[in-house]
């Protein structure tokens, strides 16, 4: 990886007296998962170029309690929601940036109540933001210039939060052509990830919920098909396996767009 | 005068069964846990025009919409016309306003016997997107029997109920024309815009006794018609007429993706986060616990089953439904069918044998079962689509988490997830030490 990249923790940063603006969030599955790594590490080159001062809290993150929760277990859920608070609050942080909407989600709408308020926003808000400021230029960028992409939109991003234009916008910076799936936008269809399915094998049924949306990306012809959550990318990455299609049709985050996009 | 009489008694008796039956919904309903749904006033109130009044998310898709608002605005009108044949019927007289309305009054009979033969042939069509074309979320397994029959008893109802609006209005135009009309001596015509070209064509060849006969039958079958399905309205799908307007006015106005916190679980972990807590200490004055999640349709809020009594069954939430669609068990549209059915056979147990009512039975488990609330991925598309913001998204975490929390049954993988959380604060067995490995991979 890039040696320029240097990534703090709020630990090293509050040691160093270094001034942290934002607090990258970045869950588990972008600190644990192989294809997410990629992704975790796209949105850092991103800052990074950006000169946004921003840190992680490396080995005291934890799990938001997110799968939990939808699985039921409220118990677990909290006790991870108030340690996490603890930390959060004890580095004083104000605002938190995170590249899965499961823990944009959380940490957005059920931390407040329990005592953890931060100005919570997903990967793709804030890459919309530093490009509108200037601050990432992609202009003459011919990476995905006139590619065919079609996003699929994450249900605890779109439906449960009501975001659908920031990554939308992003595809458009790029100069690519976005084709929208039959089913979009509060229409989407899930990916078959959330609401603790991701750790679980589903219910008897005639299909995997994977496939049947998968199909309808792939039925939009485009070469690549964009999500903004880790999840999202596993369940069509595997959905795009399962039509052999993977050599024709690439699975990537936004974020990942936008960094090669910009070169970094 | 004997008419007068058998309409106050029909009327009044009518209203009384009516009250008397919405009451015991009333009762049912409070059955449910207290949540607050009475903060901010103005979006509720704006919220219950968009939804409720103006159908907003009716629209999404458009051919049923138009439909159903072709019946819905004939409702909502004919309600004005339903004020004469109060007064009418009380006071014994016939087209009460025909003469103090004037001309009004034929545009306000006009307009509602035009929205009539719309609603005719809305529900026509509307027949036979459930008997004949079948279309898949109107013939889904959960519908079979009673719900069926509830359905096909209402549109067949509003056949019969336009007919006799038709029946009274053109029996009265073709008396008017041989100058027989109660309103008036001479002859003339109404001029409403329907009967005035019906009434002629099935009535004109028929003589002037029967005529009356028809009129009547026409006016009293419209009024036995209301108070009937008035009253059928308690035990149908149909309520939803009536309960759509309170549900979208206490809808949850906070973002999907927000779950409630349980405060009862708050309070215990912070007990056990707190290392000054002596753990055997009590104050004596704690509430008894209660059962974490919903086990049965007590459990719930008293919105969830303001929801099930509202909801009319017409399976948005399962055509879009992940799960639904890739042929696993679960049914939104279920979930609240189940609520009603449990509510009503809980609600009955608790006026007759007391608040102590136990039939050995549960909504979960006799109703609902374990594998329907598994197969949910928590996608809030049943919450989307739903014309009137029911949410049965809400009633499937609860009963998860009675299963979760209170008797620890779950598929195994989930298990193995939530120990991995508590362990090692991922659901997946990594150490925290290595969360920071992608930096310098």
């Amino acid at each position: 990886m890039d040696s320029n990249l240097k990534v703090l923790t709020m630990s090293e940063a509050l040691s160093k007296g270094e001034q942290v603006d934002i607090l990258f969030w970045v869950g588990c599955s972008g600190s644990f998962d192989d294809r997410a790594k990629k992704i975790t590490k796209a949105v850092a080159k991103i800052l990074h170029k950006c000169n946004v001062k921003f840190a992680v809290l490396g080995a005291e993150e934890s799990c938001t309690g997110d799968p939990a929760k939808r699985a039921g277990n409220e118990f677990t859920f909290q006790m991870q929601a108030l340690m996490n608070i603890q930390v959060l609050n004890g580095y004083e942080v104000k605002k938190i940036v995170t590249a899965c909407p499961h823990c944009f989600n959380t940490l957005k709408n059920e931390y407040p109540e329990l005592g953890g308020n931060y100005e919570v926003i997903h990967h793709t808000q804030l890459i919309q933001e530093l490009i509108n400021q200037g601050k990432l230029g992609l202009e003459g960028s011919q990476t995905y210039k006139g590619k065919k992409i079609t996003f699929h939109d994450p249900c605890y991003l779109g439906r449960a939060n009501d975001i659908y234009e920031a990554p939308r916008q992003l595809i458009e910076k790029l100069d690519a052509e976005l084709i929208e799936m039959k089913r979009c936008k509060t229409n989407g269809l899930c990916c078959g990830a959330g609401g603790a399915q991701m750790f679980k094998e589903s219910e008897k049924g005639t299909k995997e919920i994977n496939v049947e949306r998968t199909e309808d990306a792939l039925e939009t012809t485009a070469h690549v098909i964009a999500t903004g959550c880790p999840f999202c990318n596993t369940m069509m990455t595997d959905g795009v396996k399962n039509f052999n299609k993977e050599h024709d049709v690439q699975v990537l985050d936004i974020a990942e767009l936008i960094a090669n996009a910009a070169d970094l | 005068m004997i008419s007068s009489i058998l309409f106050l008694l029909l009327f009044i008796g009518g209203s009384f069964w009516f009250t008397k039956n919405a009451l015991k919904v009333r009762f049912n309903v409070l059955l449910g846990r207290h949540v607050d749904r009475s903060d901010n006033k103005s979006e509720r109130w704006k919220t219950m025009l968009l939804v409720a009044f103006g159908q907003k998310k009716m629209f999404t898709r458009p051919l049923p919409a138009i439909l159903h608002f072709c019946l819905y605005a004939a409702f909502v009108i004919t309600q004005i016309e339903l004020i004469e044949i109060i007064v009418d019927g009380v006071s014994g007289n016939h087209r009460f306003f025909y003469y103090s309305l004037g001309s009004f009054y034929t545009f306000m009979i006009s307009f509602i016997e035009v929205l009539s033969v719309l609603s005719f042939i809305a529900t026509l069509i509307f027949l036979s997107r459930r008997n004949l074309i079948k279309v898949p979320r109107l013939v889904k397994s959960e519908l079979n029997g009673w719900p069926k029959l509830d359905a096909n008893f209402i549109l067949i109802a509003e056949l019969v109920l336009i007919t006799f609006i038709f029946m009274m209005n053109g029996a009265d135009e073709v008396l008017y024309s041989r100058g027989l009309s109660h309103v008036s001596e001479v002859t003339g015509s109404f001029g409403f815009a329907i009967s005035q070209a019906v009434g002629p064509l099935f009535f004109g060849n028929i003589n002037s006794e029967t005529l009356m006969t028809i009129e009547r039958i026409g006016w009293w079958g419209h009024i036995v018609m209301v108070l009937g399905f008035l009253n059928y309205l308690p035990y149908s799908k149909h309520f939803h007429i009536v309960l759509a307007f309170p549900t979208t006015w206490y809808s949850n106005l906070e973002k999907k993706g927000r779950f409630t916190n349980i405060p009862e679980v708050t309070a215990e972990v912070n007990k056990m986060l707190d290392p000054t807590l002596d753990p055997f200490a009590t104050n004596g004055d704690e509430a008894p616990p209660s059962r974490f999640g919903a086990k049965d349709v007590t459990d719930l809020t008293w919105k969830n089953l303001l929801d099930a009594y509202s909801c009319t069954e017409c399976g948005r939430c399962t055509s879009s439904c992940p799960a639904n669609q890739t042929g696993k068990l679960l049914s939104p549209r279920k979930i609240m069918m189940d609520t009603r059915d449990r509510l009503v056979e809980v609600g009955d147990g608790i006026r007759s044998q007391g608040k102590e009512f136990n039939d050995g039975k549960s909504l979960l488990g006799n109703y609902i079962s374990e594998e329907e609330i598994w197969a949910c991925t928590s996608c809030n598309a049943c919450v989307q689509e739903c014309p009137i913001n029911i949410d049965p998204l809400s009633i499937i975490v609860d009963l998860r988490r009675y299963l979760v929390m209170e008797e620890s049954k779950m598929p195994t993988e989930l298990t193995g997830m939530m120990t991995n959380i508590e362990n090692n604060g991922a659901p997946w067995q990594f150490s925290p030490a290595d969360r920071g490995n992608w930096i310098n991979e």
